[in-house]
């Protein structure tokens, strides 16, 4: 479950951020007429058109390993967090519907008329990405029912929507999306353009990207930095073992990187910087932050594993800013993106850190909710199935998966490189 | 009527249409697979326009009624899921082999030979699928998946390999294929020939749903007695004298070339097995332990779902039918 996880999300993403990178090269393209950005739209969409068939595929084997993997999590989460999942049932429905409208469409139908096709996908890309998460904050702080004697009763599925870890979550996902996608396209074309620079395709779908991603990473800062205080409000212990801080202190320091050894309660050799947590957390070096001395030993999660996932995503967020200031403060003197050699060698190298840091991330929410599936209440070990042998459609799937990441990946060169040639201009 | 009823109706229905949408599309790879003669490039090029807008869409319809079987019976979908871990498992391979075999195929080299690996990854798990499909739905029925205190005492075989469930798997799959057929006559009208072909399949794999239903029939007498009782009942005859007149009238549009009807007829064929299927199995989810009351969900969830299906369709029925317009529209006559 959790590696069909770790594979959906990637195309999750990307199905959540292609369409509106489609929809805006075909909105300019409305704009100015320019050909270039035509072309552009129609090659995202058929690379998307490949990515999308294994996002759909792989989430359609996800709903059901919800069964087939934690049927009891399902018999008392079902009827609570049923609604947000039909809600993204129909969102998915109308991506799919109007994707194979926008695909297939280009010359049904006059040009505005695709476009807004495109725009729809767009909005229920991201509305399902939306409901998704709702359900993942359910299960860190899951509201809206009374908990008696092990069953859910009186239940309230409006309340377990709008959980409290729902919000922060929602726009940190979404905003992921944006970042991983659009930092790997804008390196992607980056790579291309450099080779190519009089590739006026390139230069747009380079522009349009990095602006995007650009645009994105500060926010997802922000929305950062909120997240991880409502966590430390809602999951001390996930945030404690985000920051393998052991201790309950106040004025905590804050630890980068390090060995963490869980039964030492120690972390060595990590960066520290005195009162940082506290600031962090409560603006004040007074600040007390609960530490993972306050829950109990087998509550605990993964320290190490959570501690350094968290470390990587926040490492690679930072990268990606850095890379987003400069590129924004060459582009505020210049009042044009900035296409020197120099910065397109960076958005290359780190194009596949957005990606990175969603991974590492999506690491820190599950894994820093172990040992619980819905946190304080059910137990992983409970939640699963009785099936033995799980091993087996473990590594059938592993494999499949591995497979199709291999054509996939095959495929999108095969596409790229015929994109490559200077084919400028649509004839 | 209570409010899981008016679910499970809505459930069914769903159901069907992927039964006629993306039943339809596996059927398509069954032909794909089939393809011989000299214009075989011709007919698996006519499956892959037809099915290659809508099947993505087509497909939805088994996620949705997967949300609804665990947001309305959670207590049963766990128990499905529990007691088929392996034909779902198998099931969902298919699945994932399908879909991406047809878009790879569609991306990758035009040469030959990578074209012919593609097809044939798309043409097995599309005949493999409906297969596994049938024997699930099957084996619900069987009476073999047993039920105590929510936990399945009858381990992880029971039910799905029974000869009931293996006639019901052989069922889908010829279901899919003649649908698949009948609606290929006409999307290919620009092309008689390819058209014929097609027309010829959809008699063949027709006509071939009689002796299968029969086999269904007999193996319900033993593995499925519920089901048996249910084919019995004083609408059975009913329903039966409908499937057959559509089947029948199917047949004879086919043969005089009135292609839209045999489309209609197909579907209704469809529409009346399926809701026949469920009607016999009323009110059981798996039976006998479980059914739609015993494993309902609270009635404000059911409310709740009634009230996302009523405004999701407002979205989603208009949309469907824009689809659709746009892209079979146009070639209906």
């Amino acid at each position: 479950m959790g590696m069909s996880l770790a594979f959906h999300i990637i195309f999750a993403a990307i199905g959540i951020c292609m369409p509106v990178l489609m929809a805006i090269a075909e909105g300019l393209h409305l704009r100015t007429r320019n050909p270039v950005y035509l072309e552009l739209a129609k090659r995202w969409a058929r690379g998307t058109a490949i990515l999308f068939v294994i996002g759909a595929v792989s989430g359609t084997v996800l709903s059901f390993e919800l069964g087939l993997l934690w049927p009891k999590f399902m018999e008392h989460a079902g009827p609570i967090i049923g609604m947000p999942f039909s809600l993204e049932g129909f969102a998915f429905f109308t991506e799919a519907i109007f994707l194979g409208v926008f695909f297939y469409g280009w010359d049904r139908m006059s040009p505005v008329a695709h476009w807004l096709s495109g725009v729809v996908v767009a909005i229920s890309g991201v509305m399902s990405g939306v409901f998704v998460v709702t359900v993942n904050a359910w299960m860190n702080t899951p509201v809206g029912f009374d908990f008696v004697d092990g069953e859910f009763t009186n239940i309230d599925p409006i309340a377990a929507m709008l959980n409290p870890a729902a919000l922060h979550q929602v726009i940190h996902m979404t905003l992921a999306a944006f970042v991983a996608t659009g930092f790997l396209v804008a390196g992607i074309h980056a790579y291309f353009f450099l080779r190519d620079r009089t590739s006026e395709f390139h230069r747009a779908a380079f522009k349009i990207s990095a602006s995007l991603a650009c645009v994105a990473i500060p926010l997802q800062i922000f929305s950062g930095d909120f997240a991880a205080r409502r966590v430390a409000e809602l999951q001390p212990a996930k945030f404690a073992a985000m920051e393998a801080h052991f201790e309950t202190q106040a004025g905590a320091p804050l630890l980068i990187g390090g060995i963490v050894d869980e039964e030492a309660r120690t972390t060595k050799y990590a960066i520290e910087i005195p009162n940082g947590l506290s600031l962090l957390i409560g603006h004040s070096t007074k600040t007390v932050v609960p530490g993972l001395d306050t829950i109990p030993r087998d509550e605990w999660p993964n320290v190490a594993l959570v501690h350094l996932s968290f470390d990587v995503m926040v490492g690679c967020g930072s990268i990606m800013f850095a890379l987003a200031a400069w590129a924004g403060f060459n582009w505020w003197r210049k009042r044009k993106l900035d296409q020197s050699t120099w910065l397109l060698r960076a958005f290359i190298v780190v194009a596949p850190m957005g990606y990175i840091a969603l991974e590492a991330g999506w690491f820190v929410t599950e894994f820093g909710r172990q040992p619980w599936v819905i946190y304080g209440l059910m137990r992983t070990a409970d939640a699963v199935t009785p099936m033995p042998g799980l091993v087996v459609p473990f590594t059938t799937f592993t494999c499949v998966y591995i497979f199709l990441s291999v054509i996939l990946i095959m495929l999108l060169k095969r596409q790229f490189l015929e994109t490559a040639s200077p084919k400028t201009h649509a004839p | 009527m209570h409010l899981e009823e008016v679910i499970a109706f809505i459930t069914l229905a769903a159901l069907t249409l992927y039964a006629l949408m993306g039943g339809a599309d596996f059927g398509g790879g069954v032909w794909d697979l089939l393809a011989h003669g000299p214009r075989a490039k011709r007919q698996r090029e006519a499956i892959a326009n037809a099915i290659g807008p809508v099947w993505e869409a087509n497909h939805v319809w088994l996620i949705l009624v997967i949300v609804l079987l665990f947001t309305a019976w959670p207590k049963a979908f766990a128990a499905i899921m529990t007691a088929l871990h392996i034909p779902i498992t198998a099931m969902l391979l298919g699945i994932v082999l399908r879909g991406t075999a047809f878009i790879f195929r569609k991306y990758d080299l035009k040469k030959d030979d990578v074209q012919r690996r593609w097809s044939r990854v798309f043409g097995i798990s599309s005949a493999f699928t409906p297969i596994v499909q049938g024997m699930i739905l099957g084996s619900l029925t069987t009476g073999a998946i047993r039920v105590e205190n929510g936990i399945i005492v009858t381990g992880f075989f029971a039910g799905w390999l029974t000869p009931f469930a293996f006639a019901c798997g052989g069922f889908a799959l010829v279901l899919f294929a003649f649908i698949a057929a009948a609606y290929l006559t006409v999307d290919t009208a620009h092309d008689p020939e390819v058209q014929n072909d097609f027309r010829i399949r959809a008699m063949v794999s027709g006509l071939a749903l009689a002796p299968i239903s029969a086999i269904v029939f007999f193996t319900s007498k033993t593995n499925a007695p519920y089901m048996n009782d249910g084919l019995t009942n004083w609408w059975a005859p009913l329903l039966l004298l409908a499937t057959t007149l559509c089947a029948v009238a199917a047949l004879i549009a086919l043969w005089c070339g009135r292609f839209s009807l045999a489309r209609v007829a197909a579907l209704c064929q469809v529409i009346t097995i399926l809701f026949g299927w469920a009607l016999a199995q009323y009110p059981h989810l798996i039976y006998p332990d479980l059914n739609i009351r015993n494993t309902a969900a609270p009635e404000i969830t059911l409310r709740l779902l009634l009230i996302v299906l009523s405004v999701g369709a407002v979205v989603l029925l208009p949309s469907l039918y824009y689809l659709f317009h746009l892209f079979k529209g146009h070639r209906a006559e």
